[in-house]
């Protein structure tokens, strides 16, 4: 314990460069279980001419996406900011995005009683249209997660946490939160070739 | 990041600040790597005693299907009414003894326990890149066990469809009773333990890439954080695919979707699910479970090339080869899921590529059987426990991979297919190979672990039995499994054809128990000698990692000074021209300069004038 070596600056920057490192092998993780869920929806709808998803996505998937990009552009805008110590934007853009991630969150729900009233259900003999809930469900749960990130960082910001801090928080959250809007179009574009 | 001024005050936030210790933080929620390795190890030993006797519980099963012991019925109550244990129990205890051997042992209790004291210590680093992460990795493992253990206490049973959960056992729950609740408990705690895997494994992977000390280079790395590191990228890779299966199952069980289910009547009713495939859970199931296989036995690989290269005193035998044919083993892993699966009615073609790229593994196994064997060969050999075991770890891991080469073959496959073929098969390539390689890791690290060490001759005691004992109980299953004797059956007394191998049945089971009574041995000697071991000096093996330049004693952060740098691989023993037969990789090359070869210097043109000068002058001569 009693010694200068441990948590000298560098030591404190070669370990937050490992963790941000983290961040993103965790985000491989993530990629690698929707992949794995395409794979399962190629396969399923392989085997039959009755399966696949029979239908036309809604507009409302237009404006989710819509929606999404433009939450990666203020999340941005409040990284720029707080890099630039501009506290005050920086919060403002941050609430802007989890705003925007909120209002994602309830277009996405929107969509699936569209689906339901078309009467594309969950339960369904024909599996591939209930993968349109899994894979709009499992990324809703990652943006619910993301969410919470956005809040820490908007609770750190309010606290006045250390700038390095606020600033690596920032880091990690605004990745975090670009991957989950590439991951979104992603699912879109999978399921657009698939209609 | 690298403009950014830390404050004085960000310091105190630090993981490694100087906090007071109390009880719950040094030894329950440490995030210390040498604790949270010792609580993956001891907390794998309770998991692998208690998956050990469900395997006696059904050898005895097994070996006796026609007697009573009452015992038992005082134990297990209604699930050995009799004194006889239950069929349904019966396929509990399969599965489960499966499940904890392959994913708590195996997976957990080996890459946890190694990779979390190994990486920092022979990396030279302070601790993990995320503390944090792997202590949740570790009580996210710990909670996944005792919810296992809690479906003990379930009413209708553990889930009994197989370590492999198949649908439809798996995903009606009325299936048999190990459907119901059992099964829900098992997913729980199978999701708990893949998000303690995924945090563990991506911790290691980072840890390795950006935490290493001045000089570390990849090529100076020890053969075990090569094999831990490709662990983890493995089981990163794998595992979130397995979270996408065990989703749909529980869909599937839960909400009433149809992924997997189709054309089902359960006692007399038929079930509404119609169009799913059960095939598209074992695609999704076996791309986790084969990499799976090699995250079992990477690790196991890693220790031993490390023991066998210290014990033999001599550089392991191709270094590079090993570590490309640990990659090789990495990326074929990925491509072979469907040897599993030849019997589902696969297109024979498809069939013949998997048949195909499975074979081909033989090559980087091979040539790390044949490179141990290498190192082995008229090297200074130290018959230790730890050298023993990892000895015994290639025997099996050669004989159990020769049977790989017959099931692997999709012509061969579809008659061993659920034989006791197989299960002879991966019971010694990866169970016995990896438990070896995971014991002789205990044996050799034990100092390191406790700062004591082990008694020799228990563990010599311990060695035999269970080398003895393992092949004695799978090698007899190969010629059952050829003649056709399906596996998780209940009892053989029905078929005219098996009764000659009811004989052979209680063979093995006294086998299994004399082995599992050899365990004894090695819990009285782990347990006692933290207390009562010879106390260790710092390095006792003679060994040039990292790891054995700490103190015995051990303080948070490792090194009580500066980190040591690194100057050359981890492989010098018995270097011609030096005074002793091991040189530290903390040892410079100008302290070295009696046995400096040319080739040491990788082409540095000012040290090799530097030693032709020193050459010349001490009229040394190459």
């Amino acid at each position: 314990m009693e010694n200068n070596a441990i948590g000298s600056i560098e030591e404190e920057q070669r370990v937050r460069k490992a963790k941000k490192f983290n961040l993103w092998l965790g985000m491989i993780g993530m990629f690698m279980m929707f992949a794995a869920f395409s794979s399962g929806f190629i396969v399923y709808t392989a085997s039959g001419v009755d399966k696949g998803l029979k239908t036309i996505l809604p507009q409302t998937f237009m404006y989710s996406t819509a929606v999404l990009i433009l939450s990666s552009l203020t999340m941005h805008l409040a990284f720029k900011a707080a890099k630039n110590s501009a506290l005050t934007k920086q919060k403002l853009f941050l609430l802007l995005t989890i705003a925007l991630g909120i209002a994602f969150l309830f277009l996405q729900v929107h969509a699936w009683g569209l689906f339901f009233a078309q009467g594309i259900t969950f339960i369904n003999n024909n599996a591939s249209q209930s993968f349109l809930y899994v894979f709009t469900g499992m990324h809703l749960l990652h943006i619910v997660a993301g969410l919470l990130v956005l809040l820490r960082c908007l609770i750190g910001a309010m606290r006045g946490i250390p700038q390095s801090n606020n600033i690596f928080r920032m880091d990690l959250a605004a990745i975090f939160w670009h991957f989950l809007d590439l991951l979104w179009i992603y699912i879109y574009v999978f399921l657009l070739l698939n209609q | 990041m690298s403009s950014t001024v830390i404050s004085h005050d960000a310091m105190h936030h630090d993981d490694h600040g100087h906090h007071h210790e109390t009880f719950l933080t040094k030894y329950v929620f440490s995030q210390d790597h040498k604790m949270i390795a010792k609580q993956f190890l001891i907390t794998g030993i309770i998991m692998a005693v208690f998956a050990m006797l469900l395997s006696i519980l059904f050898r005895i099963q097994l070996a006796w299907p026609d007697k009573d012991f009452p015992i038992l019925e005082v134990f297990l109550g209604k699930w050995a009414e009799g004194g006889r244990i239950k069929p349904d129990f019966f396929l509990s205890l399969v599965t489960i003894h499966g499940t904890m051997m392959v994913f708590f042992v195996l997976t957990a209790g080996l890459s946890g326990t190694f990779s979390n004291l190994l990486i920092p210590y022979q990396l030279g680093a302070r601790d993990m890149a995320s503390p944090l992460m792997n202590m949740l990795s570790y009580w996210f493992f710990f909670t996944a066990c005792v919810i296992m253990i809690a479906s003990f206490f379930v009413e209708s049973g553990p889930a009994s469809a197989g370590w492999t959960i198949y649908p439809p056992l798996s995903s009606v729950p009325t299936a048999i009773p190990g459907s119901g609740l059992g099964m829900t408990l098992w997913l729980a705690s199978m999701v708990l333990f893949i998000a303690s895997q995924v945090l563990g494994g991506v911790n290691y992977i980072s840890t390795i890439l950006n935490m290493r000390t001045k000089g570390m280079d990849l090529w100076r790395m020890p053969l075990t954080i090569w094999a831990f590191f490709l662990t983890a990228i493995v089981g990163l890779l794998s595992f979130p695919v397995l979270v996408s299966a065990v989703v749909l199952l529980i869909f599937d069980r839960s909400a009433g979707t149809s992924f997997y289910l189709s054309d089902l009547v359960v006692q007399g009713e038929i079930l509404p699910n119609e169009g799913g495939s059960p095939i598209l859970f074992q695609h999704l199931f076996w791309f986790l479970g084969h990499p799976e296989v090699y995250i079992v036995v990477m690790p196991a690989m890693g220790i031993t090339s490390e023991v066998i290269s210290t014990n033999s005193r001599k550089p392991i035998f191709g270094y590079h080869a090993m570590v490309y044919s640990l990659v090789g083993i990495t990326v074929l892993s990925f491509i072979v899921w469907g040897h599993h699966m030849f019997v589902t009615g696969m297109n024979p073609f498809l069939g013949g590529v998997f048949m195909i790229t499975t074979l081909i593994i033989a090559v980087p196994s091979a040539v790390k059987a044949f490179n141990y064997t290498a190192t082995l060969w008229r090297g200074n050999i130290r018959f230790t426990p730890a050298m023993l075991f990892a000895i015994g770890m290639v025997s099996f891991f050669i004989s159990g991979g020769v049977t790989g080469l017959f099931v692997g073959n999709a012509a061969l496959d579809i008659h061993l297919h659920d034989t006791y073929f197989v299960v002879a098969h991966f019971h010694l390539v990866m169970g016995s190979a990896s438990i070896f390689g995971m014991l002789c890791g205990v044996y050799h690290w034990y100092p390191k672990l406790f700062g004591r060490m082990m008694n020799t001759k228990l563990g010599y005691l311990h060695f035999w039995l269970t080398f003895l004992g393992a092949y004695l109980v799978f090698f007899p299953m190969h010629f059952m499994g050829v003649d056709g004797v399906p596996r998780r059956y209940y009892a053989f007394t029905e078929f005219p054809f098996m009764e000659k191998w009811v004989s052979v049945n209680l063979l093995i089971t006294w086998a299994a128990i004399v082995a599992a009574l050899g365990q004894v041995a090695f819990l009285v000697n782990f347990f006692g000698s933290i207390w009562k071991g010879k106390k260790a000096v710092q390095n006792p093996w003679g060994a040039n990692t990292l790891e054995w330049t700490t103190p015995v004693e051990h303080i948070h952060g490792n090194w009580p000074g500066e980190i040591p740098t690194v100057y050359r691989w981890p492989y010098d023993y018995s270097k011609p021209g030096h005074d002793e037969d091991f040189i530290p990789q903390t040892v410079p090359f100008s302290q070295t300069m009696s046995s400096n070869q040319m080739h040491d210097f990788e082409g540095d043109e000012e040290a090799m004038r530097i030693q032709e000068e020193w050459n010349k002058e001490n009229n040394r001569v190459e």
